[in-house]
């Protein structure tokens, strides 16, 4: 059953078409990575899904559920997290805040049960930090989690978000290029955490230029230029589309 | 584990001191009734300086009109006690509950705008309030303004001194105090300081930020009407001109000068930005000079703020470790 | 009087005060394209200009020379300013320079308070105040200097930034810092130039407007801000923009002030702006 389903989305802007009656769907529990070059419209497609922009047309189904045109704050709380290519982190609050806030929708309190410090309150407040440290040792930062955020290393940082994206309990986690600018090392633990998130139940959609990663942990690959989808299938198929290998991957990787 | 939760409750110490000195400031100043004078305007100015702090530091938005808030907490409750005979003690949460939702309303539109634009679009909000109340001699009966407001009693003990008004306005303003570090450290705390951090980021994390950027509006708002209640019945009189674009700026300085995103930091701000115009009195004319040349010097070498830099100074000397404790007082 | 020469009558005089509004917000808008910065101290500049013309004018000198020296020494002040308490910061947050221009006017408004002291200062008229007669509405000949004045001082700055090396650098470096930096245009070098034009602009401004509304240590804060109104009635950051709104808020407070309330002529300006922000933030002609 696909969890998320997109159906001839189009975004412009002005006359720049940027994606382009794109089609295509995730199935629950998958690991799917979208690639394509550089400007192909990959970022614009989460950001049409999370709802941070309005599709020109089309629609998306999440869930079974038409999700075009719902906030952004009201599709999060449906099951669906993000990371951003631009790292985005509250940078004015330690990492273990940085997680909780991760925790918002779940938690009840509002403002009167806050200003009054009520018992339920602080149950509350003890009941996410412990969540939120969960999710912190999930990802090997528990002992970092009172460092202000600003200060972690830039691999870090990049896991923090992960951590905190998977503190809403999403369903469903929208990565976008978590390997940019890591080393060797460090995106390989990256794949391993991709493969456990995985287990726990949700399901990835991975935007990433990383091509090793990308083959190595995907099941299904998405291509796309200029906004319009040139492939979609296995890793081995893509690796031997020749109109993938034109457009993208350039002839020297059929050497590797 | 057990540390970082023990982290929720700190402070209390700080509290504590902060009040034990409040209390026995007066004994220390018996014979300057001045002294005492000038603290209760400390005392009203911190209340909605830490307001607009939630608002500025916390949350990240811009008010250039919240001397608006204050005129209207300060009018409503002067028209209804002055002219309707109506007890202060009803005026009060009528006057909050008006700011409160002027607020509201003028959010809903004003704070979908960023940066300049809700600068801007805030300092018109002032400025149209400032000059509908200098319009207002219809209801007032007075061109210059409002006059024989009552004084405020408890019962039958009349607050008729300034050291007994002392008293009420900082009862009022640690209780604002308290109640703004129990936000600030919560989950709506959270989410106003990721609006700051990043919109978008919060946004996709499921928090509806366009609703807790209007609840912390409000909120401010109506500190500053609690303000002007308080500033209403220690005067009896109130004019236009202590609510116009002038003060709007004064009460932002306070908050960048305190250092943005601090409790405490606000309330050295009032302290600093309301002490010292009196002590620039003795410079007479020169005082807006000296207090231009201030801001800018201030803000040039301490963007961060009073409070802020003197922190990190200490922290750089004290501490080696980079992993000092982050506290948001 | 009727009607129709009521409106006339309005109309002229909104004409004339909405070209002083548009100078003030062209001030505002070159500086904000070049910087990024709100300059809460371009009023200041308008009643430096105004003040100090008048000091000269007293002292004997002929009005022209005592002008062109007042906006001189007001581009120097612009200079010192922006040297001063702008250059010295890198990357400091929106709020912390708002302050620091704001800091800057109420500096500015004090040291002329010293200077001149509290009482409002007229300058000649530049043509003798004899009024005339136009389709029922009086006009003064200040007036057509104002006009005529307002519109020389646009045609100059935008023959400036259309042919001058130094107009077209300071565009570009509005356009893309990054691009202009590339092409060796010395960014910072442009901070200080657009804020010694827009304190000309504002000092022109300032002496135009002085035989008409008078001149005074604390007239800077309203003009700044309704300039600043007009900037952004008219989209921020653009130049016709700024014209345009000048022009338009000059003209609709004129009315509202003769056919509404003058007691509410302040708030038009207001109004109109909270208007513009909540229907069409970017202004009438700003860019998306």
């Amino acid at each position: 059953m696909a969890i998320l389903e997109a159906v001839n989305l189009k975004k412009s802007f002005g006359g720049v078409v940027a994606v382009d009656n794109l089609s295509f769907s995730v199935e629950t529990g998958q690991i799917k990575s979208i690639i394509g070059p550089n400007g192909a419209g990959k970022t614009t497609v989460y950001n049409l899904i999370t709802g941070l922009l309005p599709p020109t047309s089309g629609l998306i189904r999440f869930n079974g559920q038409t999700i075009t045109g719902l906030k952004t704050h009201t599709i999060a709380s449906l099951g669906l997290a993000r990371t951003f290519q631009n790292v985005r982190l509250f940078e004015n609050m330690t990492v273990l805040e940085n997680v909780m806030v991760g925790c918002h929708q779940r938690m009840g309190s509002g403002l009167f049960s806050a200003i009054c410090r009520l018992p339920k309150f602080r149950r509350e407040e003890k009941q996410t930090a412990a969540v939120a440290l969960e999710k912190l040792a999930l990802v090997g930062l528990a002992d970092q989690s009172q460092r202000p955020a600003f200060s972690l290393p830039f691999a870090q940082q990049r896991t923090l978000e992960i951590a905190r994206a998977l503190a809403a309990e999403p369903r469903m986690i929208l990565l976008d290029e978590p390997a940019a600018g890591l080393n060797s090392h460090e995106t390989v633990q990256l794949g391993k955490l991709i493969l456990k998130i995985r287990q726990m139940g949700l399901t990835v959609l991975l935007v990433e230029h990383d091509m090793e990663l990308v083959m190595d942990i995907s099941e299904e690959i998405l291509v796309i230029n200029y906004g319009k989808k040139i492939a979609e299938g296995k890793p081995a198929e893509i690796q031997d589309n020749q109109e993938v290998i034109k457009a993208y991957l350039g002839e020297d990787f059929k050497g590797r | 584990m057990a540390k970082n939760l023990r982290k929720l409750p700190s402070g209390r110490w700080g509290i504590a001191i902060f009040i034990l000195c409040l209390a026995l400031f007066p004994l220390l100043t018996v014979n300057n009734p001045y002294y005492i004078n000038v603290m209760v305007f400390v005392g009203i100015n911190t209340i909605i300086v830490v307001g607009l702090n939630l608002l500025m530091g916390y949350a990240g938005q811009i008010s250039l009109g919240h001397a608006a808030f204050y005129g209207i907490g300060a009018y409503c409750s002067g028209l209804l006690t002055a002219k309707y005979g109506c007890s202060p003690w009803l005026a009060l949460p009528a006057a909050v509950a008006l700011t409160a939702s002027v607020a509201y309303l003028i959010g809903l539109p004003t704070l979908r705008l960023k940066g300049h634009y809700l600068a801007m679009a805030t300092l018109g909000f002032g400025m149209v309030v400032y000059i509908v109340l200098r319009q207002l001699s219809w209801l007032t009966g007075d061109s210059s303004g409002l006059m024989g407001i009552p004084g405020i009693s408890i019962g039958r003990f009349k607050l008729d001194t300034d050291l007994k008004y002392y008293f009420l306005v900082w009862t009022m303003a640690v209780g604002v105090l308290m109640l703004s570090r129990n936000i600030v450290n919560s989950r709506i705390g959270r989410a106003l300081r990721a609006v700051e951090g990043s919109e978008t980021a919060a946004r996709t994390l499921g928090v509806d930020t366009a609703r807790y950027k209007l609840q912390v509006f409000a909120l401010s708002a109506a500190y500053a009407g609690l303000a002007g209640f308080l500033y209403a019945h220690f005067m009896g009189f109130i004019g236009p001109s202590t609510f116009g674009f002038k003060f709007s700026i004064e009460l932002v300085t306070m908050v960048v000068v305190g250092g943005m995103a601090s409790i405490w930091g606000s309330v050295l701000g009032a302290a600093f930005l309301t002490i010292l115009p009196e002590c620039l009195r003795v410079a007479e004319d020169y005082d807006i000079v000296i207090y231009g040349l201030l801001l800018m010097v201030v803000m040039i070498f301490m963007p961060k703020g009073l409070t802020r830099t003197t922190v990190d100074l200490l922290k750089s000397r004290w501490t080696a470790s980079p992993v000092s404790q982050t506290n948001e007082e | 009087m009727t009607t129709y020469s009521q409106v006339v009558q309005y109309v002229i005089t909104g004409i004339t005060i909405g070209g002083i509004y548009a100078l003030i917000a062209l001030g505002f808008t070159i500086i904000y394209n070049t910087t990024g910065i709100i300059n809460f101290a371009q009023g200041e500049f308008v009643m430096l200009g105004g003040m100090i013309a008048v000091s000269l004018a007293t002292t004997g000198l002929p009005l022209l020379c005592a002008a062109l020296l007042s906006v001189l020494l007001v581009t120097a002040v612009g200079l010192l300013f922006e040297r001063l308490a702008i250059h010295p910061l890198k990357g400091a947050s929106i709020i912390t320079l708002i302050i620091i221009t704001i800091g800057a006017s109420i500096f500015l408004k004090g040291v002329a308070m010293l200077i001149w002291g509290k009482d409002a200062v007229r300058l000649p008229s530049f043509s003798g105040d004899k009024p005339f007669h136009i389709l029922g509405a009086t006009i003064l000949p200040q007036h057509l200097w104002i006009l005529g004045i307002t519109l020389s001082v646009m045609l100059l700055l935008h023959l400036f930034f259309e042919y001058t090396i130094l107009g077209k650098a300071m565009r570009a470096s509005a356009a893309n810092r990054l691009a202009a930096t590339l092409v060796g245009i010395n960014v910072r070098k442009m901070a200080m130039c657009s804020f010694a034009l827009s304190a000309a602009i504002g000092a022109v401004a300032g002496i135009i407007i002085s035989p008409v509304t008078f001149s005074s240590y604390d007239v800077g804060t309203m003009l700044g801000l309704k300039g600043f109104c007009a900037a952004i009635i008219g989209g921020l950051g653009s130049s016709p923009g700024a014209i345009l709104g000048g022009f338009l808020l000059g003209i609709l407070e004129s009315l509202g002030a003769g056919f509404l309330s003058s007691s509410y002529k302040d708030a038009t300006a207001f109004c109109i702006l909270l208007t513009v922000l909540f229907l069409r933030p970017r202004g009438i002609l700003g860019r998306p």
